[in-house]
């Protein structure tokens, strides 16, 4: 589609990397500095979304095909959801993350990490997927 | 942003709007920065100049790019703007008995905030209140709005694509290319 434009092709080959990497440290690294999973999924959303721009839709499916983002999607809430389970499971509260390791401090961090990494999951397949059927329709 | 909104409501080009609803969302996310909201300044950077301008440019790419010209219209517009204008005063009138920004005495400020932030250090151990406070204080809250983005997509993927027939196949990227040349 855009053979003829190499410079966004170049630029968007660049680019795509760091803003894979930006996400992935707004995702992880949400605990100490601002972000969170929901920006982290918005961010590397974006990140596919400008590859299926540049590249076509077909060349981004074949990375993400969306029946894989339809399972992430789904596997976000399963994760956070099933954390509260396994705190319930711990003798805990729903949701209360002090049981999950030895000490409560590491608990929560644990417990946060991987509930973050949930919304981020689930926001980054909506995003993505909500891109693909508004894109895959006008052909 | 007050020029870029009400560009918005002049303007006929529909591509246009949607180029000045991205500066508009990226101006708003300059002045959530501002406001040393810095999270919330990467979600409106995002979704709002990124994301949400591409899916518009993705509808207009479906719809046409012009607003449709109207007739000249007949009915009246006195009731819209009285109930608008009344509308605003009313808000106006609430606001006034709301503290002022950032003082210290207001209600929120006074009631759970100063023990986030005093124990979150000690209970959850984030140096970022604003995520202890999100996943963990309130963690049932950022659950439903999980649950809330899977069902908008799920709500997304049914209406768009629910008719479509199966046995359909995406061009691909050289047809496309071909079709073009051909054009």
């Amino acid at each position: 589609m855009m053979k003829r434009k190499p410079i966004l092709r170049v630029t968007a080959k660049v680019f795509m990397p760091f803003i894979l990497l930006f996400a992935l440290y707004v995702q992880f690294h949400g605990d100490f500095g601002p972000g969170g999973g929901f920006q982290a999924g918005v961010i590397f959303a974006s990140s596919f979304i400008l590859y299926a721009l540049i590249f076509g839709l077909h060349d981004a499916k074949l990375v993400l095909p969306s029946v894989l983002l339809e399972v992430l999607a789904a596997l976000g809430v399963l994760l956070y959801a099933g954390t509260g389970v396994v705190s319930f499971f711990m003798g805990d509260n729903y949701l209360n993350y002090n049981s999950l390791a030895h000490d409560p401090i590491h608990g929560q961090h644990y417990g946060i990490l991987i509930v973050e990494f949930g919304v981020g999951l689930t926001v980054f397949s909506a995003m993505t997927l909500i891109f693909y059927t508004f894109a895959g329709r006008g052909r | 942003m007050a020029v870029s909104a009400f560009g918005i409501l002049r303007m006929k080009n529909l591509f246009a709007v949607v180029m000045l609803g991205g500066i508009y969302s990226l101006l708003s996310a300059l002045m959530f920065v501002n406001m040393d909201a810095v999270d919330v300044a990467f979600t409106e950077a995002a979704v709002g100049a990124g994301v949400s301008t591409v899916l518009m440019l993705g509808t207009l790419a479906l719809t046409s790019r012009e607003e449709k010209r109207e007739k000249k219209s007949t009915h009246t517009i006195v009731l819209p703007l009285v109930v608008c204008i009344a509308t605003g005063l009313a808000l106006v009138y609430g606001t006034l008995d709301m503290p002022h920004y950032g003082d210290p005495n207001a209600p929120v400020h006074q009631h759970v905030a100063p023990r986030y932030l005093t124990d979150s250090e000690t209970e959850v151990g984030m140096p970022n209140i604003v995520t202890s406070v999100l996943a963990s204080y309130r963690g049932f809250d950022t659950l439903g709005e999980t649950t809330v983005v899977l069902t908008a997509l799920i709500g997304v993927l049914i209406l768009l694509t629910g008719r479509r027939r199966r046995d359909e196949k995406e061009p691909t990227l050289e047809e496309l290319e071909e079709q073009e040349d051909d054009l």
